[in-house]
């Protein structure tokens, strides 16, 4: 009953007022819409670039490293065994980057419950010949099949189907950026020389562009086969192992696991590409930053607003106390014409909020770098909804109270006696 | 105790602090029955106003005992005393002070709402009836902001009476009224305590609304001269 009489006296101020209270509404609908529309769209942008990295990077990549023996003939020496060895002028034993066992592994990794995915790929350098111009690159070996399934490869193929490298063979894909300085097309034959002076002619079947323009100036893609005869190795001849893990996090952790099983080197994503999680958090914290500025501003008018209407009210809260009503009861009143607007103009708030975030959605973003947008990324997240319906009930919240408990202090005497 | 007795003010003293002690009120004792009409009078400054601020119970700071029916209002939280007055005590001030976002039906009512023993629908059916003892049932609909100056005094009046309070304590209930309206004023007052023993206590300067009434005590320097 007192909370129903508290509301029904909280909508008359209001509606008394509704000019103000719409003014101070607006202010929060507009926080509340900017913040949803520009976390969505910096969160669209955040996912759009890290895809761009971390769609095509392996959770963890299997490899061969180029090092050392850790096994140096010193460490052997039963003698010198608890001494501290200095060793000069070392180097790098066997240049042999194949990952030893490959079959037994995929098969081994292909149990496990914790990977969902395998890709084996080779990767070899070589020489593009153009006339008397060599140009340096780097042919990946892969099977289109896993790394389109896996890594989205096909996405980035813009011209030529990615499964010709499989079906034809002899056949590549070479990068937009590559191909330009080769001056070929689709259906050109393109010369390579190995490292090992080896000459090859291979039949190009399309064009990739990854939006990253240095990748695409050196990259090309051939099937496991091709790859494997162009460097004159057997069909079981693999230099990388990708995997995607179930539970990405766990990269670090797995990925030290298998280099131990499979004595092979392992990289995880996290390690490989931690500037991408740093410059995603600093994005996303400045666009916090701003939308609870921008809630904060809107605080300070519900303030204002309050202050103004207890002003205006003093008689009416006197009078109201002097007929029972308690000091509690008055700040619940003002309480609940801040929270009012509050909830009033962040649920419109998130209305529009969303409608802002659609239009920004169909707003044309064509660039070269980026073949499969069309149009600016938008995270939907319902996360930035709840967040900002909570912000916006805080904000409101603590702007209405000092001037609710203003209100509750009122002392009528002083008010019944002043006229 | 005396079952008829409304209000018991004894040895009431309050001074005001600021910027030196001033005392206002200096040893007030005294006492009303059920049914009695009873003015206050004195000079401006004499401290009548001050002593119904206190009997109303708006106003803790005091020294002295006030009994409200029988009980004791020292010590009492704020949330307490906006019961009692709630409870107990009908209102009528120099200024009226209807809420203006609200109908003269809702003003009457709003103290019968907040006291929640009815329902709204009796509430109201209250409320009609206190406007209409009062003549006023027309105006039930008007906004508050719609009436002259004495239809608001005898609303204000309707509001007092909604909870059947003990007690209807009046400040200046005439004072910014004309005349005719004074006497219409008067005339209810004068009604409500002889038909229908409603206790009634007015604090006013208006001489002739004091000898008409049952009792008149007379202030001066915060002191009873007479009763």
């Amino acid at each position: 009953m007192n909370t129903r009489l508290i509301i029904r006296i909280a909508k008359a101020l209001l509606v008394a007022r509704w000019k103000q209270t719409l003014v101070a509404a607006i202010g929060v609908t507009f926080s509340i819409t900017m913040f949803i529309a520009l976390l969505g769209f910096m969160t669209g942008l955040n996912d759009l670039l890290d895809g761009l990295i971390l769609n095509r990077t392996a959770h963890i990549r299997l490899y061969n490293d180029i090092k050392p023996n850790p096994n140096q003939p010193i460490t052997l020496s039963k003698e010198y065994q608890n001494y501290h060895h200095f060793i000069q002028s070392i180097k790098s034993g066997s240049n042999r980057q194949e990952v030893y066992n490959s079959r037994a592994i995929v098969n081994a990794l292909r149990k496990d419950k914790r990977v969902i995915g395998i890709a084996p790929k080779i990767t070899a350098q070589v020489f593009f010949n153009d006339g008397s111009i060599n140009i340096t690159g780097v042919i990946n070996g892969i099977d289109a099949r896993e790394e389109s399934s896996l890594f989205h490869f096909s996405d980035y193929v813009t011209e030529g189907n990615p499964l010709d490298i499989q079906n034809v063979s002899n056949s590549i894909i070479l990068g937009k950026g590559l191909a330009a300085k080769l001056l070929v097309n689709v259906g050109d034959v393109v010369l390579v020389t190995t490292a090992r002076q080896q000459q090859f002619s291979l039949r190009v079947v399309g064009f990739f562009q990854s939006g990253i323009l240095e990748f695409d100036k050196v990259q090309s893609y051939a099937s496991l086969s091709t790859t494997q005869k162009i460097l004159g190795k057997p069909e079981d001849y693999i230099t990388d192992i990708q995997l995607k893990l179930a539970d990405m996090t766990l990269a670090p952790s797995l990925g030290k696991e298998y280099a131990a099983i499979f004595q092979t080197d392992a990289e995880d994503i996290q390690t490989a590409n931690s500037q991408f999680e740093t410059g995603s958090s600093v994005r996303s914290l400045i666009s916090y930053s701003v939308g609870i500025v921008l809630l904060v501003v809107a605080g300070f008018g519900i303030y204002n607003i309050l202050n103004m209407m207890i002003y205006e009210k003093m008689d009416s809260i006197a009078i109201l106390k002097a007929t029972g009503f308690s000091g509690g009861d008055v700040n619940r009143i003002f309480l609940t014409i801040a929270l009012s607007i509050g909830i009033f103009g962040g649920l419109l708030g998130l209305f529009f909020g969303f409608i802002l975030s659609a239009l920004i959605d169909q707003i044309p973003f064509n660039t070269s770098s980026l073949p499969t947008i069309k149009t600016y990324p938008i995270n939907y997240s319902p996360a930035f909804y709840l967040i900002a319906t909570a912000f916006s009930l805080i904000t409101t919240f603590l702007a209405g109270w000092a001037p609710s408990r203003k209100a509750s202090k009122v002392d009528p005497v002083i008010i019944i006696r002043g006229k | 105790m005396n079952e008829g007795i409304v209000l018991l003010a004894q040895h009431i003293n309050k001074s005001f602090h600021d910027p030196v002690t001033i005392p206002v009120l200096k040893d007030i004792s005294f006492s009303i029955n059920k049914g009695e009409f009873v003015s206050i009078t004195g000079k401006s400054g004499c401290g009548k106003s001050t002593l119904l601020y206190i009997l109303s119970t708006m106003d803790t700071d005091y020294e002295g005992d006030l009994l409200l029916d029988g009980k004791a209002m020292r010590g009492r939280t704020e949330k307490e005393l906006a019961r009692v007055r709630n409870e107990k005590i009908g209102f009528v001030f120099q200024f009226h002070y209807l809420l203006n976002e609200f109908t003269v039906l809702e003003n009457v009512m709003l103290p019968g709402l907040k006291l929640g023993l009815h329902s709204e629908a009796e509430v109201k059916a209250l409320a009609m009836d206190r406007l209409n003892t009062l003549g006023i049932q027309s105006l039930a609909m008007k906004n508050a902001n719609q009436l002259s100056g004495g239809e608001k005094q005898r609303v204000a009046i309707a509001r007092a009476l909604i909870n059947n309070p003990s007690i209807i304590m009046c400040d200046e209930p005439t004072g910014n009224l004309d005349k005719k309206n004074s006497l219409v004023v008067f005339d209810i007052f004068k009604k409500l305590a002889e038909e229908n023993h409603q206790t009634l206590l007015v604090v006013t300067h208006d001489q002739e609304f004091a000898n008409n009434t049952h009792r008149i005590i007379v202030m001066e320097d915060g002191r009873i001269l007479d009763q």
